[in-house]
């Protein structure tokens, strides 16, 4: 296979036609709208499934039916179309059905505006709807990772029968690299055995989320949790970058993951010991890895385009160890490396031991 | 060696492609490379811009604040740009265009009669080549001969009449810009 320069939506849309998606749902919004586009050509030319849903809410609803059936399906948005989707979500997590969401983040709150942003950090991650559920959330920083990472939503969907979510910024949507897809899978020819596919001859298969004794949904809950505990044992991802003899860490995904790499490598030029973990699943998080490096470390710095969601986490693996610090642009700014730099700098000088401050005295 | 190189002008003057043809041009090349554009409202009759950063090593951000090389197709790219442009950068502007008054002594500023030589070519649209050439000339990051490969690639079918065309600009724009009036001279 050759690299193709390839933008972060088409890359996606065709990863997931590569992983053999059955069904697309959407509908149009700014910046994920060419990976709707894409898709749009793609599945009827295949002989698939491409709706242009009436709205996010009716998209949401379709992939819970259609996954109900056993298919590969999903639906992509931004912002605020997830933000519909929210009560679906909930109701396909119930159902455990599995299911492939993309999000690419807008500024927000509210309408806001169409510009790269981080906040949907909190909805994605520790709730997308109502009710104890967690999904995967998997956030790709380049435009290979956005294909790889699309490849691993539809696997990890399908072997845990969850959502698995892809979850990133305008920015990677709208970058340009090169990269690799996959060669094309084969369709799966027969129906995983929990779907409705039709029951003659066998028992029927029933697919919902509702569960009116509260005992009955008390053991049901008992059951995702343990599964849940399962993904986060397993399926934990992250790149670390300079992290060899780093007493300071910066946390930072997608392009804040990138700006801080680029803000890493000059603070090491400058001396600095510094280094950067990269998150790749936000959910499960890679809490047991930076609680290890809060062991040795000084302090940390989490760099988010949000105005601090992701440091809650960070801030809880480190368990007060060590000072945690924060540097976040927000309604669609994005931060540079010289700023992410000048607080690298700033926390040097904050966390320097009081024996290397008087040797630095002279 | 990493390059970092911005093409701004109005929508519609190609400064999009042209940065995004030296993207082809540096992955064929084996370089990393990101292409991105400014995508916000400002794209619907404002300025339209791409940061292209070329380099042998895993890039980080795609974004910069001090582009080291900058190419100004219109007025308002040439006025936003010369104060961000890093000490000792390049920007080719598109002189039959922009009346900017340069001030900074600390950049070279090449002033390159874009349009004009656009027109003599025989299409407006070649505009954004003449400025690329130019930038060729003066900024090592990859040579002449791996952007026309380029094109020859990766130009779409529908456009594949000016193909020729591209190429002349591209050699029009080296042409002038070696005789092109700096400031500071």
């Amino acid at each position: 296979m050759t690299k193709e320069l390839l933008k972060g939506n088409v890359a996606i849309a065709e990863a997931a036609v590569r992983a053999g998606v059955e069904a697309y749902f959407g509908y149009p919004i700014t910046p994920q709208t060419e990976l709707l586009e894409h898709m749009s050509k793609r599945m009827p030319e295949l002989g698939r499934a491409f709706v242009q849903a009436e709205s996010e809410v009716a998209a949401i609803n379709m992939v819970y039916g259609a996954a109900s059936t056993g298919k590969r399906v999903m639906t992509s948005s931004s912002s605020p179309g997830v933000s519909l989707m929210q009560e679906g979500l909930s109701y396909i997590a119930g159902s455990e059905v599995p299911s492939v969401i993309v999000d690419v983040m807008r500024g927000g709150p509210g309408l806001g505006n169409i510009a790269p942003s981080q906040s949907d950090y909190f909805q994605m991650v520790k709730m997308a709807g109502h009710g104890d559920y967690k999904q995967i959330v998997l956030a790709p920083a380049t435009v290979q990772e956005a294909i790889d990472l699309t490849l691993l939503a539809f696997d990890l969907a399908e072997k845990y029968r969850t959502i698995a979510t892809v979850l990133l910024d305008g920015n990677i949507g709208q970058l340009m690299e090169p990269a690799e897809l996959p060669p094309m899978r084969e369709l799966r020819q027969t129906p995983p055995d929990w779907a409705v596919s039709g029951a003659k001859g066998r028992k029927k298969n029933i697919i919902s989320s509702i569960h009116l004794q509260p005992e009955e949904l008390e053991t049901f809950n008992h059951k995702l949790q343990a599964k849940l505990k399962l993904i986060a044992a397993n399926e934990v991802r992250y790149k670390e970058y300079m992290i060899e003899g780093a007493e300071l860490i910066v946390v930072g995904f997608g392009t804040a993951g990138r700006v801080a790499q680029t803000a890493v490598k000059l603070a090491r030029a400058q001396g600095i010991p510094v280094g950067l973990l990269r998150p790749i699943t936000l959910w499960p998080f890679p809490e047991e890895r930076l609680s290890q490096l809060a062991d040795e470390a000084r302090g940390f710095l989490v760099v988010e385009m949000n105005a601090g969601q992701m440091i809650d986490d960070v801030k809880i693996a480190v368990a007060g160890q060590c000072p945690v610090e924060f540097y976040g642009r927000t309604g669609g700014v994005v931060p540079l490396p010289d700023e992410v730099l000048a607080t690298i700098a700033k926390l040097d000088q904050a966390t320097l031991p009081a024996n290397r401050v008087a040797a630095l005295n002279g | 060696m990493t390059y970092d190189i911005i093409f701004s002008g109005f929508g519609g003057q190609g400064a999009l492609f042209a940065g995004q043809l030296l993207a082809y041009a540096a992955m064929d090349a084996g370089r990393f490379v990101t292409w991105i554009p400014s995508y916000g409202p400002e794209m619907r009759g404002g300025t339209a811009h791409c940061t292209v950063i070329i380099s042998e090593e895993e890039i980080g951000s795609p974004l910069v604040r001090n582009p080291s090389t900058v190419i100004a197709l219109n007025n308002p790219s040439a006025e936003k740009y010369e104060p961000l442009l890093a000490t000792n950068g390049y920007l080719f502007y598109n002189s039959s265009l922009v009346s900017h008054p340069f001030t900074r002594r600390n950049i070279h500023a090449l002033a390159i009669p874009g349009s004009t030589a656009a027109a003599e070519l025989g299409h407006a649209k070649l505009l954004n080549m003449v400025l690329l050439g130019a930038m060729l000339a003066y900024v090592p990051v990859l040579p002449l001969e791996a952007v026309e490969q380029a094109l020859d690639n990766h130009i779409p079918a529908r456009r594949r009449e000016l193909l020729e065309a591209n190429k002349l600009a591209l050699r029009k724009g080296i042409e002038l810009a070696q005789r092109a009036v700096q400031i500071p001279a």
